[in-house]
């Protein structure tokens, strides 16, 4: 099966209702915005619409470069698959992205990394979010 | 409850202390479930009988619910006060990111006590809460200003709230609202003014916490039935297209648009400034509460250049909805989007309940043409239908109060009206101004016996609608009716769904989703507990010298038609004696 990933249409339909952000911690079962690893926060007041952060599922990821345990290892379609037993919670991660896409998690004080399993478009309303095929075309990403 | 929720945690403030601490209550979440339910109940704990609403002794307590945070819609934040425009029970609901961010802080109710001597706001993120020092955002012109810069300096962003007051707050005005993410309000009955008493300019909530379900199967699939219902039901629609707006058109047709101070109940000019109107011109932004798919905020884009300078323009961001869109605009025979526009951009930057405003510059507009007040009183000011800049004048002036008149205007149309007259034409319910619905009986007897004294506590204005065409509803039925949905309404607000999506929340959904969120509690039961919620907040008002009383009801309602044609006065008084009876003289 030919692998895909999440990517953005476009942020300017974003109305802001977090929805994705509740559907990505809700994959586990659980309430709450503790586990979710995507963010929508405005660009600077409602008035300006909103920044939507999601993984970029980098070819080379800049995270899986600074991991000192090799926790961190390359999906086939970009991105990365994080392994929990090897995380010591150092960080690197999280400071190498500078989209802000590694989220920390406060409860487990661990890094978490979108897996691109689409869940999260679902329940986009406004069809801001899209799966699509490694090969595609990208378009660019907020935050502009 | 679910286990290990933190729902039943208190945070309480004192502010004359600067001291926090958190109780854990959980009986009263089981017995109350949250919202209304606990606000209720804590405000009848912590406000004093008689307490003076200005004065340190009125808490400000904020509750959320079980279901936010784990269900959509259900992210309104309920504010429990004592009113310093009615002198009674406060109670202001608002949405914004306020109620996610309070119960993902970890938190079910916030209780806030005594006042600072400085001006402060409050950051309060999970479990560290900070005293931070706004001199230097006290007195700043306009609100906007003041969220940009909590915004900058403070952490949680997309996690969090805003709550801020504008100038009118801080000058004690008793209809000055609470804002929170730039365009959701504690609107009404002066929330804003009990911040400013306190010399509370703010508050900051920030929190990302899980809340980890036991029935995780049940939790997702109750989930996607309510949320598939949210995004797809036609129940929803008119919020998300047009908006609340949309009612502008249908209220005018029928004859309940209430304009220039309800001396007319239609506005020849509607179409000027409908739903319709504004989305084809203006709207230039949707926006959501957190956890709402429906995205019913509506946002004018504002265009205008500076009149120094050539081809030099800003453009402004203004929310618009159907209650400003009367009060500020056919109440004011405001026929100029633009100028409404410009109104509606001024009430916020001020902080002021742009109802009340709109209600009691209607008031000032007649007075004026009736000679009770001159242009010395206005300081020179002359009011007429429709000059939306003199209007504007008007709004700085009551903030600022530069003299009696405006100190008066500051304290709501009915102590205006006792100081100068006009009370025939003072438009206001229970000590609240009224709503933008003329519909007929059922809009005067809902905002009179209504807990709050709003349209939305019993939707009499919708009973009217229902009844046009049909055999004249017997006020004895039309006090059920409403008593019954007001019931009815205090398990939405205790769950803190937003009141718009009381369609995709029916009692069976509300069961499953209440069972998830480990509340089991049965239909019966549930009945009971929304009698005993309205029951409880009368017991507060009567405690606070709450009477029900036809012979304030300002004459102007019975001579202006309605969509049912003339009021009728004896009607009223028939229904509210029967409320009276039903509501007040019930057995405890």
């Amino acid at each position: 099966m030919e692998k895909s990933r999440l990517a953005i249409v476009d942020t300017e339909r974003c109305v802001g209702c977090q929805s994705c952000m509740f559907a990505c911690a809700r994959r586990f079962g659980d309430g709450g915005l503790g586990k979710t690893c995507i963010g929508v926060k405005s660009a600077g007041g409602l008035e300006r619409g909103f920044v939507v952060i999601i993984c970029r599922a980098c070819d080379n990821p800049p995270c899986a470069k600074v991991c000192p345990t090799n926790a961190l290892s390359l999906r086939e379609s970009g991105g990365v698959n994080l392994d929990l037993k090897k995380c010591i919670s150092c960080r690197n991660c999280v400071d190498a992205c500078i989209m802000k896409a590694v989220f920390w998690d406060n409860e487990n004080n661990k890094p978490m990394i979108c897996v691109h399993c689409g869940y999260c478009v679902g329940f986009c309303p406004h069809n801001v979010l899209k799966m699509e095929k490694k090969s595609s075309e990208v378009i660019p990403v907020a935050p502009q | 409850m679910l286990l290990n929720d933190p729902l039943s945690n208190i945070l309480f403030v004192d502010l004359s202390k600067k001291e926090f601490w958190v109780e854990n209550r959980r009986e009263l979440f089981d017995n109350y479930l949250g919202g209304s339910g606990v606000g209720i109940q804590l405000l009848n704990e912590t406000c004093p009988q008689g307490a003076k609403p200005l004065s340190p002794e009125n808490p400000i307590i904020f509750t959320v619910g079980p279901l936010t945070g784990l269900y959509p819609l259900a992210s309104k934040t309920v504010a429990m006060f004592k009113s310093p425009l009615t002198g009674n029970l406060g109670e202001s609901h608002c949405g914004g990111r306020s109620a996610i961010a309070i119960r993902l802080a970890g938190y079910g109710a916030l209780v806030i006590k005594g006042a600072s001597d400085i001006p402060l706001y409050l950051a309060i993120h999970q479990d560290k809460v900070f005293f931070r020092d706004a001199t230097s955002l006290w007195g700043m012109g306009s609100n906007f200003t003041v969220g940009r810069v909590i915004r900058e300096i403070e952490p949680g962003d997309g996690f969090r709230t805003i709550m801020r007051i504008g100038r009118a707050g801080e000058n004690l005005v008793s209809y000055a609202c609470v804002m929170t993410e730039t365009y959701r309000h504690f609107g009404r009955l002066g929330l804003g003014a009990v911040f400013g008493s306190k010399k509370l300019k703010g508050i900051v909530v920030s929190g990302k916490r899980s809340l980890p379900v036991g029935e995780k199967k049940e939790y997702r699939t109750s989930y996607d039935e309510i949320y598939n219902a949210a995004v797809s039901s036609t129940a929803m629609k008119k919020y998300h297209d047009i908006g609340t707006a949309e009612n502008v058109s249908p209220l005018n047709e029928l004859g309940g648009l209430p304009t220039k101070n309800l001396t007319e109940q239609r506005f020849p000019e509607a179409s000027k400034i409908s739903g319709e109107a504004f989305a084809e011109r203006y709207l230039g932004r949707r926006l959501a509460c957190s956890h709402c798919p429906v995205g019913c905020i509506h946002i004018a884009a504002l265009r205008e250049s500076y009149e120094d300078e050539k081809y030099f323009y800003k453009t402004s961001m203004i929310s618009y909805d159907y209650e400003p869109i009367f009060a500020l605009g056919s109440m004011l025979g405001i026929n100029d989007p633009e100028g409404f526009l410009r109104l509606m951009d001024q009430v916020e930057i001020l902080g002021l309940d742009a109802m009340s405003a709109g209600v009691i510059l209607a008031w000032a507009t007649e007075a004026q043409n009736h000679g009770l007040i001159s242009e010395k009183e206005t300081e020179g000011i002359r009011l007429q239908w429709g000059d939306y800049h003199a209007y504007m004048q008007m709004t700085k002036k009551i903030v600022d109060q530069s003299n009696p008149f405006f100190h008066a205007l500051a304290q709501g149309i009915n102590h205006a009206a006792s100081l100068y007259g006009g009370k025939e034409y003072a438009l206001a319910f229970g000590g609240n101004e009224m709503p933008g619905y003329h519909t007929g009986p059922g809009a005067y007897i809902g905002v009179l016996i209504g807990a709050r004294h709003s349209h939305l506590d019993n939707a009499g204005y919708s009973v009217d609608q229902k009844n046009i065409g049909k055999p004249v509803m017997s006020p004895e039925v039309l006090v059920d009716t409403l008593i019954a949905e007001e019931e009815w309404r205090q398990i939405l607000s205790s769950l803190v769904v937003c009141f718009f999506a009381r369609g995709i929340y029916p009692r069976d959904i509300i069961l499953k989703t209440l069972n998830v969120a480990g509340f089991p509690i049965n239909s019966e039961e549930l009945t009971l507990l929304g009698k005993t919620i309205l029951h409880e907040k009368l017991r507060f008002k009567i405690r606070e010298g709450y009477t029900l009383n036809v012979d304030n009801i300002p004459q102007r309602i019975f001579q202006t038609p309605s969509s049912l044609g003339l009021i009728d006065k004896e009607y009223i008084r028939t229904a509210v004696e029967y409320a009276q009876k039903k509501l007040l003289e019930a057995p405890v």
